[in-house]
C-alpha cells in the first residue's frame, strides 16, 4: 500500500506548483486589464444595439462576422418581433456586445451592416447596458462562501465530536475548499491570458458547484477516518489515515469517472456555447477529489504531528488513544 | 422483507406519477372533486424554458423622473428591485439590465401573454398613500378600484387616464401623503380568530414623519392606497401611526399576499413607464442545444453502462434508482417551476453523473463486507448502515452551503445565487432519497429473489 501520507510534502508542493502560476496570472491580469480574469458582458456590461433591416439578407452568421471584426466574437444576438404584429416586413435584431460604443464604432457598424442587407440608419440605436451579474452578485457569492465556511466548520465539529480535535477537521476541509477555488480561478486566469477566455455568469456557478463538491468529498474521507480510529486502536494516526484513503479510493475514482463520462460526452459531442463551463467544472471536480485525498487529510496529519507553523503542537496520538 | 415490497409499491407509484408529470405533453393536473365547476386540485405542470432556448418578452421601461433627479445608483437600485419582482426565487432566469442612463431592460423567458407580463412589471411601480380625509363614505366607496389623479403623479408629469378622478370637493388632484419610498417592509398576515387577511407594513425614516402627521390629524377619516394611479383600497384610519400599520380590507389570502408583494415592490426609487415591448427570439441556435442535450444523454447512457458492468446486480438497482432520480427531478422542475436554460440542463445532466456517488459508497461498502466473509444480507445491512452515515454527513454539509447561498442570494440583484442554491439543494435531497431508499428497495428485492445465485456467484455482486 503506497503511503500517501508519508509523501505529503510532495503533494503540498504539487498543489503549490498549480496554484502559484495561477496567482501570478491573476496578478499580471489585474495589472494589465484591471481584473484577475477577462470579464464577459455578464460581469462588466457593454453595449446594446437595435438593428432594423428593410429587406432580407441578415443572418446570425453574418451579424457575428460584422461584430467579430469590431472586436467581439462572442456577441448575444436576438431576433425581435413586435408584440402587436405591426411592421412585420421589417427585420429587427438586438445585439449585445462587450465593447463600449464610440462614434467611430457606430459608423463602422452602420457601414458594415449596409453591406449585408438594406439597413435602416434612422432606426439604429445604441446604448450602454449594465452587467447582468453585477457587483451585488459577486459580493453575495463571496460573503456566502465565507459564511458557509464558518457554518460547515461548525457542522463538522458537531458531526465529528467523538473524534479528537474535531475542529481541525473542519479547518482542513475549508483549506482544501479554498485550494480548489484557487485552482479554478488560477487556471481560468491563465487561460484568459493565453487564449482570451472570458468568465461569464456560469463561472460563478462552476465555482459554487466546486465548493459544494469539495466539501462533500472531504467529508466522505473524514467519515472513514472517524470510523477507523476506534477500530484500529494503537495504530499510529498516520497509518489509520492512510488506510482510510485507500479504503475509499475506489469510491473516489468511480464517482469521478461517472461525472467525467458525462462531461467528456458534452465536451466531445456538445454544442460550442457551454464547453468552457464544462471544462472549468471538470477541473473543479478533479481538484475537489485531489484536494480531499492529497491536501485535506495529509494536512490533518501534519497538524496532529505539530509540523504546521503558527499552530500549537499537541501529541494527538496520545489523545486519540486515550479518548477512544 | 415485506417492508421492501411495500416500499416497491410506493416507489413504482411515485415513478409512474413522476413520469407522467415530467412528460412534455402533461400541462397540469385539474381535478373537480365535487363537480361544481371549480377545480379543487389545480396544479400547473408546464416546463418553463430560458431566454437562450425559447426567447421571450422584452419590455423596455423608462424612468418617469427628469434625469437630474436621480443618480445612476438609484436607477441600478430600481432595476434590482424590478429584478426581485420578476425573479423572486432566482429561478425565472429573467434578465434585468440598466440600459443607457434612463431605461431598464427586462427580458422574461417564455412569455407570450404580453398583457399579464407588463401588468406584473407595471403594477410594481408606483405606490402612494393619498389623502381622502375630506371625502364622505359614499365618495370614498365610489372611488375604490378607480384611477385617480394625485399631486405626486402631477409632479412626475404622468400622462393621466382621461377617466381618472379628481377630488370632487375641489376639482384638483388628490394630495399624496407618502409614496412607496417611505415603506421599509410589508407582509401579508391573517387574524388567528377571524381568519381575515390584512397587510402589515413598516415605515422607514423618510415615511414616518409625514405619515404620523397625517394619520394623527385624520383619525376616523379615510386614506387611499393607490398603486399606479388606481385606488386599491381606502381604509379608515383607526389611530395615529408612526412606525407602520395594518391595511385591512376584504382580502383573500392570495390578494393579501399579492398586495404585500406590490407594496414591497412599490418601494422603487424611480417610477417607471413602459416605453416599448417586443418578442425576442432564442439566443442559442437550436442545433447547439440539441447537440448538447444529445451529448448529455450519451453520457448518461455511459454512466448506466458503467454501473451495470462494474457493479452487476447492485448496478441494476442503481440504474433503476437513477431513473427515479431523473424523473423526480424533471417533475420538480415543472412544479416549482425552475426555468431551464442550456446551462441548467447541462448542470442537471452532470448531477446525474455525481448522483451515483451515494450508490457507489453503498456498493463499495457491501463489497468490503462480503470480502470480509459476511453473508449476503448481513453485508447489505452493514453496507447500508455504514454508508448512510457518510452519505448523510456529506450531503448535509452541501445542503447547509445551499442554505447559506440562498440566504445571501436574497439581496437585491443577486437572485441567481439563490436560484443556484435551490436547484442544487433539490437535486441533493432527491438524490438522498433515491440513492438510499430507492436503491435499498430494489437491491433487497433482487437479493431476495436471487438469494441462491447471488450467494454462489460473487461476480454478480461485482466482486
Amino acid at each position: 500500500m503506497f503511503n500517501i501520507i508519508q509523501k505529503r510534502r510532495y503533494f503540498f508542493l504539487l498543489s503549490a506548483a498549480i496554484i502559484l502560476p495561477g496567482i501570478i496570472a491573476m496578478i499580471i491580469s489585474t495589472i494589465t486589464i484591471g481584473s484577475p480574469f477577462r470579464l464577459s458582458i455578464d460581469f462588466q456590461g457593454g453595449s446594446i444595439y437595435e438593428l432594423t433591416f428593410t429587406g432580407p439578407g441578415a443572418s446570425e452568421e453574418n451579424l457575428r462576422e460584422v461584430f467579430a471584426r469590431l472586436g467581439d466574437d462572442n456577441i448575444t444576438i436576438q431576433r425581435l418581433t413586435n408584440t402587436d404584429e405591426t411592421e412585420a416586413n421589417l427585420e429587427r435584431w438586438s445585439v449585445r456586445a462587450s465593447f463600449d460604443t464610440t462614434t467611430g464604432t457606430i459608423q463602422q457598424i452602420e457601414e458594415s451592416l449596409e453591406q449585408i442587407a438594406p439597413f435602416d440608419r434612422t432606426r439604429f440605436s445604441s446604448e450602454s447596458v449594465s452587467a447582468t451579474v453585477g457587483a451585488e452578485v459577486a459580493r453575495a457569492a463571496i460573503f456566502a462562501v465565507l459564511a458557509a465556511c464558518v457554518i460547515v466548520t461548525g457542522f463538522i465539529v458537531v458531526a465529528f465530536r467523538q473524534v479528537p480535535n474535531a475542529f481541525r477537521y473542519g479547518v482542513c476541509a475549508i483549506v482544501a475548499m479554498f485550494h480548489d477555488v484557487l485552482v479554478i480561478m488560477g487556471i481560468t486566469s491563465i487561460l484568459g491570458l493565453l487564449f482570451g477566455w472570458e468568465i461569464d455568469a456560469l463561472f460563478l456557478t462552476a465555482i459554487l458547484t466546486t465548493v459544494g463538491f469539495s466539501i462533500q468529498d472531504t467529508i466522505v474521507l473524514f467519515d472513514r477516518i472517524r470510523e477507523n480510529i476506534p477500530k484500529y486502536l494503537g495504530e499510529p494516526y498516520e497509518t489509520i489515515v492512510n488506510r482510510s484513503i485507500w479504503e475509499t479510493i475506489h469510491r473516489s475514482l468511480a464517482t469521478q469517472l461517472n461525472a467525467f463520462f458525462i462531461m467528456a460526452a458534452i465536451l466531445l459531442f456538445g454544442g460550442e456555447t457551454i464547453k468552457q463551463f464544462i471544462f472549468i467544472l471538470f477541473i473543479g471536480l478533479l481538484t475537489g477529489t485531489f484536494s480531499s485525498i492529497f491536501n485535506a487529510v495529509p494536512l490533518l496529519v501534519s497538524w496532529q504531528k505539530g509540523e504546521l507553523p503558527f499552530v500549537g503542537k499537541t501529541n494527538a496520538l496520545q489523545t486519540a488513544t486515550a479518548e477512544a | 422483507m415485506s417492508k421492501h415490497y411495500r416500499w416497491l409499491v410506493f416507489v413504482v407509484l411515485l415513478f409512474a406519477f413522476g413520469l407522467w408529470a415530467s412528460l412534455p405533453s402533461t400541462e397540469g393536473l385539474r381535478i373537480d372533486l365535487n363537480n361544481d365547476g371549480e377545480n379543487e386540485v389545480d396544479l400547473a405542470l408546464r416546463q418553463s424554458l430560458g431566454l437562450d432556448l425559447v426567447g421571450g418578452l422584452r419590455v423596455l421601461l423608462q424612468a418617469e423622473l427628469p434625469p437630474d433627479q436621480y443618480s445612476s445608483e438609484d436607477l441600478q437600485n430600481t432595476a434590482n428591485n424590478v429584478s426581485r419582482r420578476v425573479n423572486a426565487l432566482g429561478l425565472t432566469e429573467a434578465t434585468v439590465q440598466v440600459q443607457g442612463n434612463r431605461r431598464i431592460l427586462v427580458e422574461i423567458p417564455g412569455i407570450t401573454d404580453t398583457e399579464t407580463a407588463i401588468n406584473t412589471i407595471q403594477r410594481t411601480a408606483l405606490l402612494e398613500f393619498v389623502d381622502f380625509s375630506d371625502l364622505s363614505f359614499e365618495q370614498v366607496q365610489s372611488l375604490e378600484g378607480r384611477p385617480i389623479r394625485t399631486t405626486y403623479q402631477l409632479q412626475l408629469n404622468n400622462q393621466f387616464d382621461p377617466a381618472a378622478g379628481v377630488n370632487p370637493l375641489t376639482g384638483l388632484p388628490f394630495e399624496t401623503v407618502i409614496t412607496g419610498a417611505g415603506l421599509s417592509a410589508a407582509q401579508a398576515q391573517s387574524d388567528p380568530t377571524t381568519g381575515a387577511w390584512s397587510i402589515n407594513f413598516a415605515l422607514n425614516e423618510e415615511g414616518q414623519d409625514p405619515f404620523f402627521r397625517f394619520t394623527s390629524a385624520n383619525i376616523n377619516r379615510s386614506m387611499a392606497i393607490v398603486l399606479d394611479g388606481v385606488v386599491l383600497s381606502a381604509p379608515t384610519i383607526q389611530a395615529a401611526l408612526d412606525t407602520g400599520g395594518v391595511i385591512t380590507g376584504r382580502f383573500t389570502e392570495e390578494e393579501a399576499r399579492q398586495l404585500a408583494l406590490q407594496l414591497r415592490s412599490g418601494a422603487l426609487r424611480i417610477p417607471l413607464s413602459v416605453e416599448n415591448t417586443a418578442f425576442v427570439g432564442a439566443t442559442l441556435g437550436q442545433q447547439s442545444v440539441q447537440l448538447s442535450i444529445r451529448a448529455g444523454i450519451i453520457g448518461v447512457i455511459i454512466v448506466f453502462t458503467f454501473m451495470l458492468v462494474y457493479y452487476r446486480v447492485p448496478g441494476l438497482a442503481a440504474v433503476l434508482a437513477l431513473a427515479v432520480f431523473i424523473v423526480l427531478n424533471l417533475m420538480v422542475f415543472k412544479l416549482i417551476p425552475v426555468t431551464l436554460t442550456l446551462a441548467a440542463i447541462t448542470g442537471f445532466l452532470i448531477s446525474i453523473g455525481t448522483a451515483v456517488d451515494g450508490n457507489i459508497l453503498i456498493f463499495e461498502r457491501v463489497k468490503e463486507e462480503i470480502r470480509n466473509g459476511k453473508p449476503l444480507f448481513d453485508a447489505l445491512d452493514a453496507g447500508f448502515d455504514r454508508a448512510w452515515v457518510s452519505i448523510r454527513d456529506s450531503n448535509f454539509s452541501t445542503i447547509l452551503i445551499c442554505a447559506v447561498l440562498f440566504f445571501f442570494g436574497q439581496t437585491p440583484g443577486a437572485s441567481i445565487v439563490s436560484g443556484f442554491a435551490v436547484t442544487l439543494a433539490l437535486g441533493l435531497i432527491i438524490n438522498l432519497f433515491t440513492a438510499v431508499f430507492v436503491t435499498r428497495t430494489f437491491l433487497y428485492i433482487f437479493a431476495d429473489r436471487l438469494r441462491q445465485p447471488l450467494s454462489e456467484r460473487k461476480w454478480l455482486l461485482g466482486i
